[in-house]
């Protein structure tokens, strides 16, 4: 299954780190690093999130406001790879 | 409470390292030392208490309990309160302005907890209780809340809606109750607990570098710089003192982490502290890059008008405290 992921927030510290966590995480994987960053505001607000940083697994929010763990984002990968 | 810490920083700095009591160096390194696990303690306990306070009541429950009912102007004080237990990143305000409004609450309440959540944070709040005891934290936290709810409700009274960007205005005219929470699972409080403590150490990790700097020139001035030497020149008498040291304190984009500390030295020698406490509200609450991202949905007239009635209330209640302490 394909799976597409996207980070949403404006670009601050804590954006940044979040897309590094989904980065080691997917890379330990070995799967494609692609992720899409969201910084425009506009787009992120259509995923009804009242904080970023968030990450978005095929259109659907996982994880809103915080910075997860590698381990959180692995697990979350099971579901679909 | 940390008399064990003081002992620590004396036995440090007058035993090993053998440096003179009362020497200026000594003053200094000691304050430091202490000043340091004092304030470390404090950030580490507070974070973590109010990621579990926080937890159980998320941003997204205290959205669905503003909307479900009217308050009848309770939600002004209900909105501020929530807004010190969520800790807040300035990138989240717009999704956060969004949500709220999009979810039917009225703008004057989204704007006192918008202002309210940077003003009242964790982090202030334990470098508060660090370097000026609990009575001042208190009266911080207080009048936090009551500053956000006359600050928001002063701009409902101005009918600023007409003035949101298009886009905001657009959305507000299809605007729907969504009162799902997000997709996130719920866990129980054991399951959440090691989540809550890594927050808060990456609060803490966050703000350590400008906690450990603050407190270095914090120590620097507290053993070099006479007592009252600033007495001369900001004095509670001087009128502008509060406005300007205000004005100043809105274009500085820091944490409360770096600053404090050197603002209660700048207490111990001479400044009045009510001047102090504006300065870092002005510092926390109004800072450029937010401005720059809230621009996103506030058109340039009420972004003016909004800084304006926050920076206003701070500089009132600047006066205040000058007043009563």
């Amino acid at each position: 299954m394909s799976l597409s992921i996207k980070i949403l927030g404006p670009g601050c510290a804590r954006c940044k780190a979040t897309v590094e966590v989904v980065k080691k995480a997917l890379e330990k994987r070995g799967l494609p690093t692609d992720i899409t960053k969201v910084e425009d505001v506009e787009e992120i607000i259509k995923y009804n999130i009242l904080k970023t940083p968030a990450v978005v697994m095929n259109e659907q929010v996982k994880i809103s406001g915080r910075i997860p763990t590698q381990e959180e984002i692995e697990s979350l990968l099971n579901q679909y790879v | 409470m940390f008399d064990w810490a003081q002992r620590v920083a004396d036995w440090l700095i007058y035993s090993i390292l053998g440096i003179q009591e009362h020497s200026k160096v000594g003053d200094a390194l000691n304050f430091f030392v202490y000043d340091t696990i004092k304030i470390f303690l404090l950030l580490l306990i507070i974070t973590s208490l109010m990621g579990v306070i926080n937890s159980y009541f998320p941003i997204d429950k205290v959205r669905n309990f503003l909307t479900r009912r009217k308050w009848f102007g309770l939600d002004y004080f209900i909105a501020s309160f929530f807004g010190t237990i969520t800790p807040f990143c300035s990138c989240s305000s717009v999704p956060l302005f969004i949500g709220f409004v999009k979810g039917g609450i009225p703008l004057g309440i989204t704007f006192a907890f918008l202002i309210s959540s940077p003003l009242v944070d964790a982090v202030t709040v334990a470098i508060f209780l660090g370097v000026f005891g609990w009575q001042t934290t208190l009266l911080y936290v207080f009048s936090g809340i009551i500053l956000s709810m006359i600050a928001g409700y002063l701009l409902s009274l101005l009918k600023l809606e007409p003035l949101l960007t298009p886009w905001v205005q657009q959305l507000l005219k299809n605007k729907e109750v969504q009162n799902e929470s997000s997709e996130e699972t719920q866990h129980s409080f054991i399951q959440r607990l090691p989540i809550i403590l890594r927050e808060a150490w990456t609060i803490v990790k966050g703000v350590s570098l400008y906690i450990v700097i603050g407190v270095a020139i914090g120590g620097l001035m507290h053993g070099y710089i006479p007592t009252n030497f600033f007495e001369a020149y900001i004095s509670k008498e001087n009128p502008l003192a509060v406005p300007i040291a205000v004005i100043l304190g809105v274009p500085m984009y820091s944490n409360t982490a770096g600053i404090l500390p050197i603002m209660q030295v700048l207490v111990e020698k001479g400044i009045p502290l009510g001047t102090v406490i504006a300065f870092s509200m002005s510092v926390v609450a109004l800072s450029i890059p937010e401005a720059l991202l809230l621009k996103k949905i506030m058109t340039t007239k009420m972004l003016v008008i909004f800084l304006a009635v926050v920076t206003g209330c701070i500089i009132v209640s600047g006066y205040l405290f000058n007043l009563i302490l």
